[in-house]
Formats: C-alpha cells, sequence, structure tokens
C-alpha cells in the first residue's frame, strides 16, 4: 500500500536536487562503513572525573529536575529503602514490579508488608518498580531498555517510579549507553541491537504548557525516586 | 598607535548626511585625535542597504560597485554605524561571490571596513577620551553593531573614561528597536510597539540621555521619546565621546530659535 | 491547512490589541530567553556542538537519499513498514488506511507540525476516527478549536484563566462548579481526562525529532511523557515525519539531541526521549504490534536544490520564536500558517508559495537574533532576504515599493544631483522643524509618524557644511 511510486519519485527528486544520480559503490561504501562503525562526536568534558564524582553529579543532575535520589549500601538495604520511601509518601505498600531477574537478588522478603506483583504495569498500579541499565552522570539521565524483563509501560503509567540502580551502572555521557547496548547485543545482525524502546528518562514528567508554569505529572509518574544500591549489589 | 599615520574614508552614512551632520564632525574629530588622517570622498552616498533589504539586487550591486572604487584607496574605511559598517564588511563580497573582478575587490574592502568607536578602541587602541558629561545615560545596542560588527563592549569602555558619566545599562540592550531600515514604514503597527517596549526600557533606567551607534536606531527611538513626551534626550554615541554633546539632542528645538 | 498568510498584517494588529495575548508572549520569552543564556553558560561545549550538529545535518542533506534508504532498511529488518508520500493528501490516505486496518475508533496523537500540515485531524473526524491530541498545549488547541501558535509551547497564548474557562466548557462530564484556579489543578484535570482516552486508544500516532538510518529507528523528545504513552499502548503505532529528519548514528542525533533542549527550553534534557525501532519483539509484555513510518516529503525535496536548503537543518527547537522581537509583539496566529516566527517566515513561503506567504519574510526588522540562537545555524535573515529577492523579480512586491526603490537607487548612484536635491530638502525641513525639532505628521511619511515623531534635520547636509570648511 506504501506505493514504490512515491518512494521512487521522492529519492528521484532528492537525487535532482543533489544534482546527480544514485550514488556509485565506492561512495555508498564509505557512508555505510560510518553506519557500521559509528563513533562518538563531541562528548562534554564534564564526565571525565572519577566514578564517586559522576555519582554526585548524577545525584544532583537528577534532583535539579525533581528525581529523589537515596543511596543505600548493600543489595540487603533495597527493599527497607523502598518501603520505607513508600511510607514516607504516604504511598500504599503495593507494587508492581519489573520481572527483571536482577532485581530478584534483593531480599523483598525482609519486607513483608510490600505486595510486589510482577509484570507490566496496568491502569490501576500506582507503584512501579524497576531496574534501568545505566545512568549518565552528564544530566542525571537513567536509560531503560524494553524486553521481557522491563516493560515500558512500567515506566510511564503508575504515578510513582521507583528506579533501582547499582552504583557501578552510573557512567558519563549517553554515548556510553549506546555502545552498552551494541556490546549487549553482540551477534545481532545489522541493527538487531536495538531494543523496541529505549527511553532516556530525565526526572518525572513535567509541563509548563500553560503560562510556562513547571508543573509535574503531566501524563507520566508524578515522582521519580532513584535508589542507588553501593557495594555487593547485583 | 601605528608608526605612520592611517588614511581612513570616513563613510558619513546618509542619514547621519541628512539628519545629523554632527555625527559626521565628531567621528571625524575622534578619527584625528587618535591619529588618523581623515578623508571624505565627495561622491559617496548611501551603501546600498534600502534596496538590498528590498531584494532589489541589481540596484544593490551597482551601489556596491560605486562604493567600493570610491573607498578602496584608503587604509581604512569607517562608519559611525554598525549598520553600513556591517553591509560593506558581511554583505559586499556575498553580493560578489564568484565574481573574478569583483568578489575580490568586495573582500578586501571587507577586510578594511570598520565600525567608529571599535575602530578606535580595537585598532587605534584608544582607551579613553577626553570630555566630560555630566548625567545618566543608558546605551542601546543596535543590532548590526552587536551581531555583525561585535561591538558591545568598545563603547561601554570609552563611556566608562569619561568625567562625569554614569552608564545605566537597559534591562534588554540587545533588543532590537523595531527600525529595521523600510520595515518601520512597512510595518508600523508591530515597529511602533518595539520601539514603545524600547522606550519603557529607556524610562525605567532613570537616564536623562540613551545613546546608540547608529542614527536609524536614534531617529526611531529620538522620535518615539518625543511622541511620549519624555524629556529623555537621545544622541550619537560619538558626540558624548567627541565632548559634541553641547548642542539640541535628536528631536530637540534649535536653541534661542 | 488554511492559510490566512496573506492576512498577516490584520492578524497582527489582532494580535497587538489583545492584551491576554501580549502578557502571555511577554512572560515566555522573558523566560526562555534568560533559561537558554544559563544552558548555554553551563556548557562549555556549547558552541562546538553547534557547529558539529549543523555539520551532521549537511551531510545528511547531502547524502538524504542513501540514509533515506539505509534507514528504510533497517526499519525493515525490525519488522517495521515505510510509506513515502510526496504530498499531505498522500500522506493523509497512508494514515487513514492503517487506521481502519486497525480497526481504529480512536487514536491518541502526540505533537506534530506536519500533521498539522497535511490537516490530518479533520480528515480523520471526516472519516469517524477521533483524534485526542495528548500534548497538554495541543490539548488545549484542539479543545479550544484553534491552532497551535508556537512549535514547542501550542498553547502559549492563552492565560489560565482561559484555560479554565475551556475546561469547565468542555469537561462536561464533571459539571461546572470545581475550582480551576491553578495551574496544578488544570494539568490535574487533563490528565485524568486524558488517561482513559490513552488506554482506549487503537492507534498512536507520534512526530518524529529524529530517524536513525543506522538502526531503522525514530526518536521523539517530550516533557510529558505523552508520547510514549501514545506508542506503547495502542496496537499500532505510526510515526510520521519529513525526510530530512534523518541523521546517521544514534551518537549523531545524540549530538543534535544535546543542543536541542538548551535552545528550546533551556533545559539540560528534556525529560524523555524515546528511541523506538519495530514493533514489539517476541517475550515483550507491552508495545505496538505494528509500527509504520509515514514519510512526508511536501517541498522539502525541492528545497533541497533550492537556495533554500539550509533551512532544512531545521530541528524545530523554538529557539528562533523565541527570541524574535516581530514574533514576542504579534503572536504565533498572525503568521497565518502551521510555522510562525523567523523559520515560518521562510518555510511557508517555500510550502505554500510567496504569492500567499510575502508579508512572512517581510516582516522581519532582520535584527538577527533568530540566527544567534539558532542551534542549527541557520542563516534565517539572510534565506527571508532571498525571498525578498524572489518578490522583487517576480514582481510580487506593491508597485509603489518597487518603484520608490528604483527612484531612489537612481538618485543615489548620480551623487551631485543627490547632493542638490537633499541639499534643498533638508534646509527646508531644518527650517521647518526648527521650532519645535520633530515633525508629528509629514506628507508621504505615514508610516513612520504613525508612531513616533520624526525628528527634524539640523538643516545643512554633512557634506555640504564638510565641503565649506566649517569643522563643527
Amino acid at each position: 500500500m506504501s506505493g514504490t511510486g512515491g518512494r521512487e519519485a521522492i529519492l528521484g527528486s532528492i537525487r535532482r536536487s543533489l544534482g546527480r544520480g544514485p550514488l556509485d559503490e565506492t561512495a555508498r561504501a564509505a557512508l555505510d562503513e560510518k553506519l557500521a562503525k559509528p563513533a562518538p562526536n563531541i562528548v562534554p568534558a564534564r564526565t571525565d572525573i572519577s566514578q564517586d564524582e559522576r555519582i554526585a553529579l548524577f545525584t544532583s543532575m537528577a534532583e535539579s529536575v525533581f528525581a529523589t535520589v537515596e543511596r543505600v549500601s548493600g543489595a540487603h538495604a533495597v527493599p527497607g529503602a523502598v518501603a520505607d520511601y513508600l511510607a514516607g509518601q504516604n504511598l500504599p505498600p503495593s507494587l508492581v514490579m519489573a520481572p527483571d531477574p536482577a532485581l530478584d537478588d534483593y531480599p523483598w522478603a525482609d519486607r513483608p508488608m510490600l505486595a510486589i506483583r510482577r509484570g507490566a504495569a496496568e491502569e490501576a498500579d500506582r507503584v512501579g518498580v524497576t531496574g534501568a541499565l545505566m545512568g549518565f552522570a552528564e544530566t542525571g539521565t537513567l536509560m531503560m531498555a524494553s524486553g521481557p524483563d522491563h516493560p515500558s509501560t512500567l515506566n510511564f503509567l503508575p504515578e510513582t517510579h521507583v528506579v533501582v540502580l547499582p552504583a557501578e551502572r552510573i557512567g558519563g555521557a549517553y554515548e556510553e549507553g549506546w555502545a552498552k547496548l551494541r556490546a549487549d547485543g553482540e551477534g545481532a545482525t545489522g541493527a538487531g541491537f536495538m531494543p523496541r524502546t529505549v527511553n532516556l528518562v530525565t526526572g518525572p514528567s513535567r509541563t509548563a504548557d500553560i503560562e510556562q508554569t513547571i508543573t509535574l505529572g503531566a501524563h507520566g509518574p508524578r515522582r521519580l525516586h532513584i535508589v542507588i544500591v553501593d557495594g555487593d549489589a547485583p | 598607535m601605528p608608526a605612520t599615520r592611517r588614511r581612513v574614508g570616513l563613510f558619513v552614512t546618509c542619514l547621519v548626511d541628512l539628519f545629523r551632520p554632527t555625527v559626521g564632525f565628531a567621528a571625524a574629530a575622534l578619527l584625528e585625535r587618535a591619529g588618523c588622517e581623515v578623508a571624505v570622498p565627495a561622491a559617496q552616498v548611501c551603501c546600498g542597504q534600502p534596496a538590498y533589504n528590498s531584494g532589489d539586487r541589481a540596484d544593490t550591486e551597482a551601489i556596491a560597485r560605486d562604493v567600493i572604487a570610491l573607498f578602496e584607496p584608503f587604509d581604512a574605511t569607517v562608519a559611525p554605524s554598525g549598520s553600513c559598517a556591517g553591509m560593506i564588511k558581511c554583505h559586499y563580497p556575498a553580493l560578489f561571490a564568484g565574481d573574478s573582478e569583483w568578489e575580490p575587490r568586495a573582500q578586501r574592502l571587507a577586510e578594511r571596513t570598520f565600525e567608529l568607536v571599535s575602530f578606535l578602541v580595537d585598532e587605534c587602541g584608544v582607551d579613553a577620551v577626553e570630555a566630560r558629561h555630566r548625567g545618566k545615560v543608558t546605551y542601546h545596542d543596535s543590532c548590526s553593531s552587536l551581531r555583525e560588527m561585535g561591538v558591545r563592549a568598545q563603547p561601554r569602555r570609552l563611556l566608562g573614561s569619561i568625567d562625569g558619566l554614569e552608564l545605566a545599562e537597559l534591562s534588554a540592550p540587545d533588543v532590537c528597536c523595531g527600525f529595521g531600515g523600510t520595515f518601520c514604514v512597512k510595518y508600523p503597527d508591530i515597529s511602533g510597539r518595539m520601539v514603545a517596549d524600547k522606550a519603557k526600557d529607556i524610562a525605567a533606567t532613570g537616564a536623562d540621555t540613551v545613546l546608540a551607534g547608529d542614527m536609524g536606531c536614534l531617529l526611531n527611538i529620538a522620535g518615539r521619546l518625543s511622541r511620549e513626551g519624555s524629556r529623555v534626550k537621545a544622541r550619537h554615541v560619538a558626540e558624548v565621546l567627541a565632548g559634541m554633546d553641547d548642542r539640541p539632542a535628536i528631536g530637540e528645538p534649535a536653541r534661542g530659535r | 491547512m488554511e492559510t490566512t498568510s496573506r492576512a498577516f498584517v490584520a492578524n497582527a494588529r489582532e494580535g497587538l490589541q489583545d492584551a491576554d495575548l501580549q502578557r502571555s508572549l511577554a512572560r515566555f520569552q522573558g523566560g526562555f530567553q534568560v533559561k537558554r543564556v544559563e544552558a548555554a553558560k553551563r556548557l562549555p561545549e556549547f558552541e562546538a556542538l553547534r557547529d558539529q550538529a549543523r555539520a551532521i545535518k549537511d551531510h545528511t542533506l547531502a547524502h538524504l537519499d542513501h540514509y533515506l534508504e539505509r534507514f528504510e532498511e533497517q526499519v525493515t529488518a525490525a519488522g517495521g513498514s515505510v510509506h513515502w508520500c510526496q504530498t499531505p493528501a498522500d500522506a493523509r490516505r497512508v494514515i487513514l488506511s492503517l487506521c481502519q486496518d486497525a480497526g481504529a475508533r480512536t487514536v491518541t496523537k502526540s505533537k506534530s507540525m506536519i500533521a498539522e500540515e497535511m490537516e490530518l485531524n479533520p480528515f480523520l473526524e471526516e472519516h469517524g476516527i477521533e483524534p485526542v491530541e495528548t500534548d497538554l498545549g495541543e490539548y488545549v488547541v484542539q479543545l479550544a478549536d484553534e491552532r497551535p501558535s508556537h512549535i514547542i509551547a501550542p498553547a502559549v497564548h492563552k492565560t489560565k484563566d482561559q484555560v479554565a474557562d475551556l475546561f469547565h466548557e468542555k469537561h462536561t462530564p464533571l459539571g461546572r462548579t470545581r475550582r480551576l484556579d491553578r495551574v496544578e489543578e488544570l494539568v490535574e484535570e487533563a490528565r485524568e481526562v486524558l488517561r482513559p482516552r490513552y488506554l482506549a486508544a487503537d492507534a498512536g500516532i507520534t512526530g518524529a525529532n529524529f530517524l536513525i538510518a543506522e538502526t531503522g529507528s525514530s526518536a521523539v523528545v517530550t516533557n510529558e511523557g505523552n508520547a510514549d504513552l501514545t506508542q506503547i499502548l495502542p496496537r499500532v503505532h505510526i510515526v510520521i515525519a519529513t525526510l530530512e529528519k534523518v541523521v546517521p548514528t544514534l551518537e549523531d542525533a545524540t549530538t543534535i539531541m544535546r543542543v536541542l533542549a538548551r535552545s528550546a527550553t533551556g533545559q539540560e534534557f528534556s525529560t524523555y526521549t524515546t528511541v523506538s525501532t519495530g514493533p514489539r519483539r517476541p517475550g515483550d509484555a507491552d508495545g505496538p504490534d505494528a509500527y509504520h513510518v509515514v514519510l512526508l516529503d511536501n517541498g522539502r525535496s525541492r528545497m533541497l536544490g533550492s537556495e533554500f536548503r539550509d533551512v532544512l537543518r531545521c530541528i524545530k527547537c523554538g529557539a528562533c520564536m523565541n527570541h524574535c522581537p516581530v514574533y514576542g509583539t504579534v503572536g504565533g496566529h498572525a503568521y497565518g500558517w502551521v510555522y510562525p516566527g523567523p523559520v515560518g517566515a521562510v518555510l511557508t513561503p517555500n510550502l505554500i508559495g510567496l504569492e500567499e506567504a510575502r508579508h512572512l519574510p517581510n516582516a522581519s526588522s532582520f535584527c538577527g537574533r533568530c540566527e544567534e540562537v539558532c542551534p542549527m545555524r541557520i542563516p534565517l535573515p539572510g534565506l527571508m532576504r532571498k525571498l525578498r529577492e524572489q518578490e522583487f523579480a517576480r514582481r510580487l512586491s506593491p508597485a509603489a515599493v518597487r518603484n520608490g526603490i528604483g527612484a531612489w537607487a537612481w538618485l543615489v548612484r548620480r551623487p551631485a544631483l543627490y547632493r542638490l536635491a537633499t541639499g534643498v530638502g533638508m534646509r527646508v525641513l531644518g527650517i521647518l522643524g526648527r521650532r519645535r525639532g520633530r515633525f508629528t505628521r509629514l506628507p508621504l511619511a505615514g508610516g513612520w509618524t504613525a508612531a513616533r515623531d520624526l525628528p527634524a534635520p539640523e538643516g545643512a547636509t554633512f557634506h555640504a557644511l564638510w565641503r565649506k570648511g566649517r569643522r563643527a
């Protein structure tokens, strides 16, 4: 139904405007080489710092866009941190959690009051808990990739999103995220390394569409709480 | 200061020629005090901007050729206007792009064309002037001076050297006053609002005088201040720098009629 | 889309007289300008990134056919499809049939300027499909049956009281007595009203900030998260984008992202940047079953070969309108079509014809702020001037203007005659204006004296005095 007529007409019109026919093999090969080996362009120097400083920068950047950040020591402290956060926000201790095996390593049973369902988010879910592939100190940004272990709805439907992030997953610039996706997907053909959805998330949902007044919780989460886990994290 | 006296061709600009000769004399005086030899080619008229900005390319090029031929003998061409200097410096070479005769000539002239105040400071090394001015002034950056000619610090530096002068900055010194050449007569409603906003900003500084480096802006601003019955005076910055601010300001009645 | 660009002067006057609009414009421009400067200051590489962003787009445009073909290959490999559409009508038909194939009754939409270009909403409605705008500003504009007045802040022309009245009027099931005094209350109500619409939608239409040739992905940037709920909940995700949105790699998109939000709103990074590749994968618990990219040309391939190619670098950040003093006095609706402000003054005549939109490139003082802040360094005033040259050459400008400029140029090129004429003229004006120093009215100068006086000349011209040897 996508008439090939349109395709050929558009490509022809582009080439007429560029004053040439289709590129020859050599030219195409040169361009494809660049696509096959993508390289970072200018990367801001602000993340050329130690890991401790990156964690501090990540934290201050995330907080500057209204995320809340808590740093805990050891996997054992995670369930308590989540439970206490929910209590502190007057939220019920009931949550939907990504079916991410990495999250299984936290001793959730230590907090039996937490009612946990694993899976994608549904309309009634008020709290979602997920991991994240990486955090970027550059702007306090989280990178989350969709997949069986991380349904994307968890990042958007519940009004509170809690992200558990091992400290060593905090990197510097976004480019490190693309490199990680390529490395994780090694062996995939072409662009097969890309998950269906990659979300770069920087703070909770916000809008300034009415009188430029920044208001949180426009459509996505009202709250984004990040638990950074040091030490023996999974 | 250069070892040999620099021969400067003064590009007077049509608005200074017609409305405010004082600015031309002030410019000549400032250049001479900075050690330049000043010439005023008699056949000069206009840089061609009205035609250029109206899309009349042929007339613009004809006018530009006249200007190039007239000013290329000088070591430097200086205008008391960022707009006219910007036309020569930033736009003439592009007008003749690909023209084997005129592009290099336009390029050579462009390289040696300057706005007055930045020329004094950056090229002649002037960092103070011998002038006095009692009162509080504010300074409007003309768009071309600021964005095409890089004029911002230089006038402030020289004004800062004037005994008795206090500079109060506008809240938005870099916002257009609404002149824009033919724009102001083609879209008077919009231009009128822009200059009214500028007048408000000027009033808020509490200054008694507004200075700028372009006669277009100054006629517009002075005209608006006068329409509003404001007592704030408008002058070209060169008048104050040259100590010629004893005569009526722009749009003020002649004294002792 | 229907255009009122011809009526720019009347539209502008209306805008100037609208006190609410004037307050809105002043507030929003001031805020965005300060935030952009601060964001740029915090990033030492900002100017170098602008240069690189420009180079990336220039390279892509010079090889646009190749990158679009690679993009299509990767989309297909990921299980999606690309639909090439030359005209808005082609694109509308494709989108309608995709929606009909999905049995869609309602579709959610995240903000897309080209949906405005193709008048998609009325078209879908005519065919029994209800489009629901989800960007808060765009939703307000849709409820009010208006048009966006800014490309990233569609409802910037509305005050919160106007939005409150609109919600009271249109959200009838909620009654009329609830309080909507605060912005938070308005945002909350929109959230409550829109949430079930997201969940019920059969298809989701998003725009795209980038198409990535390397991976066949589309990327979309929002602060609200509306583009995400729009694309992950319904069964079908339709991306609509123009040709020039493509960039080679994820890294290239990243470089441009670094200048996008900083230039637009002064944010370090927008809240949500989402890169989507194909439909949901085996084992995924959510995501759309189908992924379509509708690629619209609508004049872009032609502009590529014209002197307006530079404007195809535009990333629709809105910085030019945030800084334009003309936009700041008349508002976005005055421009009369989809794209307001400086970039609209270049795009609109190119897309709907100079005859329709000749005012737009003329209504600029050439102050140069737009070019100064454009992250992609598009020489907007220069491009507006080229449009004026076309207008002059095609004799579209008023005869009075053309003749006036011609006569003036004729005189300018004859200095002796010019001196004679102006010498007499200025002497007369000088004498007439001597007592008051100014003219409040003058024949043939109505445009000038409508808003300001004309200062009287000093009398003799500079050249006359200089030749006489009078030195000040």
